[in-house]
Formats: structure tokens, sequence, C-alpha cells
């Protein structure tokens, strides 16, 4: 195990647009910030087609490409990048302890931003079929589901959208959905519905998938009936929402119910000083681009403003170098 | 993450070239099937030019634009990407689906290798 001297301002853990915007305003900041963006970096929206609600953006732009926008944008400031997943963390005491691999990372502030990650049916079939046509990413592989009949699972906006993204290869798409009401967007809901291709299937529950090697159809139920029923698809794409990531720091800081790190108040403080949380980590309302990309900022303005009233007198000016030999003394 | 196909350590193989470069190798060939609409292919790249960079002689790591070359991941099902199949004497041993960081996908692969 080895022990980096270096006691940094700040690390963020996480990216997508809560971590990179906060990388951007810490590094802006002269923070110089340490970011571990995870081995599946960019986020939620690495799997996304075209986004057409983030602001400035007039004729849409794809997730990937606003993920690498931010991501060079974060670079040009000075951020330190990494591609690597953090394995633990210790945010007891003064100086936070970032552990990846054999390598542990000290902070005085962390901002966390993990994210969510996409939630499984847990039916039969579905680990042993993934990738063999279960997919979680309608914008991968719809290519590869050209004039079949397919099905999407879930009711909300990704829902709708990857139904409307997959008619463009598809024969049909079967959109599943467990409850007669829908969670999204008025608008993304009604262009699935003008969508010829595209038949609803509400109330409708999938209890497993079946095929050998590849997907060949799935078994449903009817929440209200109870009544059982086969469809024949060769593909299912999953999309019924998304869990917080916070098993890195569950035991350290609050979180809710339902997983989310909660924070105080309208700022990014969680119960642990130090320790800031933006993104779809601690949001189970709005759940947007630009909501965590904003949440993201605030974290930053948090933890810059945090760090100015708890400087250790005289220490503020060498922190935003790497110079160990001045830091590393102290520890 | 930019749009080329190949680092400096991955070679590109197509449906043309598939039956020489990777089924009649000598050393072990890792196939990354990808394409350029595919985010998590994107974030798989770099982890897979530092493997090729390291395993250099041991493994060799390709990539295989479905896009362009239809026939071979129709031949091997593929139907999600990432999609990474390890051949060994012309057979495929291990089919990873998926991103996945450094430390995992050399697990999964270590037994095969």
């Amino acid at each position: 195990m080895t022990s980096s001297s270096t006691i940094h301002d700040v690390i963020i853990v996480g990216s997508g647009p809560a971590g990179y915007t906060a990388a951007v305003y810490s590094a802006r900041a002269q923070l110089t910030p340490l970011v571990f963006e995870g081995s599946q970096f960019g986020g939620a929206l690495m799997t996304t087609t075209e986004v057409e609600n983030y602001p400035g953006f007039r004729d849409g732009i794809t997730g990937p490409e606003l993920m690498d926008q931010m991501r060079e944008q974060a670079l040009r400031f000075g951020a330190d990048l990494r591609m690597e997943d953090v394995d633990a963390v210790d945010l007891s005491g003064p100086i936070k302890k970032v552990t990846v691999g054999d390598e542990t990372h000290h902070a005085r502030a962390v901002i966390l931003a993990m994210g969510a990650a996409a939630r499984h049916l847990g039916v039969p079939g579905e680990d042993e079929l993934l990738g063999m046509g279960v997919s979680t990413c309608a914008t991968c592989d719809g290519f590869f589901f050209r004039d079949q009949d397919i099905a999407v699972v879930g009711g909300g906006d990704s829902a709708m959208e990857e139904a409307t993204f997959l008619t463009r290869f598809a024969r049909s798409v079967t959109l599943i959905h467990r409850r007669e009401e829908f969670r999204a967007s008025k608008i993304m809901l009604e262009r699935a519905e003008q969508n010829e291709k595209i038949t609803f299937m509400t109330n409708t529950a999938v209890t497993s998938v079946h095929g050998d090697p590849k997907v060949t159809g799935i078994s449903l139920r009817d929440t209200v009936t109870g009544e059982e029923s086969e469809l024949a698809v060769t593909g299912v794409f999953v999309a019924i929402g998304h869990d917080p990531r916070s098993n890195l720091v569950r035991g350290q800081v609050d979180v809710d119910d339902e997983g989310y790190v909660q924070t105080v108040g309208r700022t990014t403080y969680t119960s642990v000083d130090g320790v800031f949380a933006a993104g779809d980590l601690v949001d189970h309302t709005y759940r947007q681009a630009i909501t965590a990309a904003g949440s993201g900022c605030a974290a930053a303005i948090d933890a810059e403003r945090w760090l100015a009233d708890h400087a250790e007198p005289g220490e503020r000016t060498s922190t935003t170098t790497d110079d160990s030999d001045l830091i590393g003394a102290r520890q | 993450m930019s749009e080329s196909t190949t680092g400096a350590s991955t070679v590109a193989v197509t449906d043309d070239s598939f039956a020489q470069d990777v089924l009649a190798s000598g050393t072990p060939v890792l196939v990354d099937f990808w394409a350029t609409w595919c985010g998590p292919c994107k974030m798989v790249a770099p982890v897979l030019e530092e493997i090729a960079a390291e395993k250099s002689g041991s493994l060799t790591v390709a990539k295989l634009d479905v896009d362009e070359n239809p026939a071979t991941a129709r031949d091997f099902s593929v139907v999600s990407i990432p999609t990474m199949i390890l051949f060994k004497d012309g057979q495929p041993v291990k089919r990873i689906v998926g991103a996945k960081g450094k430390a995992a996908l050399l697990r999964e692969l270590g037994d095969a290798l």
C-alpha cells in the first residue's frame, strides 16, 4: 500500500455532468482538483442519444459529445483526470483518504458525484442473456436489431427516448410498463405514442427472458388481472430507472431510505464536514444533465468557500501544487 | 475520446482480414467489437490501449468496427457493444460484454489467458 504525501485541496469522485462541472469550477478556482472519473466515465449520458434540452445547444448534442466537451473544458483549466475506480474512502477526520487500487490519496475536501446505476429487472434470464439480446444501451445496440421485433421496458423519459430511437432500426417496438400512468414528460410520451411502430402494453410486468443462445421471447404478467402471456422478441431494452451509487460512502455520510446521499438545505453539504455531494447521487427529483451540472457547480463553490474558511494559518498558498516536500512534512 | 479507430498499441481488423489476423494468429487475440456511435465503447478504448501496451507480445488487442464489418459481428452473434471476445487458436474462448475498468477486465481475462 503506497500513500501519496500530497494533500490535495479537493478530490472529486465521479464524472458525468456533476463531476466534470465541479472539476471545471474548482480547477478555475485554482484548487487543482484530482478527479477519479471511474472506468464508466461520462456517466449516464454516455448511453444517451440526442440531448435536446441542454441549454446552449439549440440543435441538440449527443450525450457522449456533451461529456467530451465538459471533460476537455475541465482539462483546459488543469483538472487532474484519472479514469480509475475508487475502491474505498475514509471521510473521517480533517484529511480525507481516497483509495484507488493500492494507492491512497489525501484531500481536505471531497466532492461526491458517483451518479446512479441503471436498475435491472431482476428476472430469470436477464443476466444470462445480457449482450445476447438483453441490452441496457439502445444507442449502442439498436443497430443490431434491424427489421426485428423488440421490447422496451420502462415508463420514464429514457424508456420513451429509447423506444422512439429504436424505431429507426426495429420493425416493431413494444413498450412494456408496470403501471397505467407514465412518469415520462408529455413531449416524450406523445412522441412515442404518435410513432406507428410503437405498441404500448401498460399494467404489464416482465417475469422472465428466454432464448438460447440469443433472446427469443419474454414472459409477461398483467399486473391487474394476473394473466400471463408470451411475447416473441429478439431484443429487450431495459430502462426502468436508476439507483444512487452510494455504496462507497454508506455508513460514513447520511443517506436516505433509497440510498441517496442527503444534503443540507439548498447546499451540497453532506453530514460530514468537508464532504460535498452533487448530481444523481443526491437527486431523486429532477435527474437532468443540467441540474446535475448545476449542483456540481454548487458543490465546487461550497467546497472552495469551505476550504477558505478552514485554511490553517499560513498554508493556503502552496497547496495547489504537487509540492510534496512542503506538504508531506506535516503528515 | 477521439474518433480514431486505433491507438498506438491496438490493431484494426476487418471482415476481410479477420481469418488471417485473428483466427490464424499464433498469439491470443482479444477482439473489441465497437462502433463510433457507442459511448461505452469510448470508455473502454483507453483501457484496451493500456492492456495492449502492457501485454505486447503475449496478447494482441484488435478492434473491429461493426458498422463497417457486419459479417464478423454476425458470425459471432454480437448484438451488444462493446463486446470483447478472446480468441485462442482460432476459437472464441471468452466473451465479455460492456465497458469495464482495467482491473475488472484483466480479472475476467485472467483464467482464459
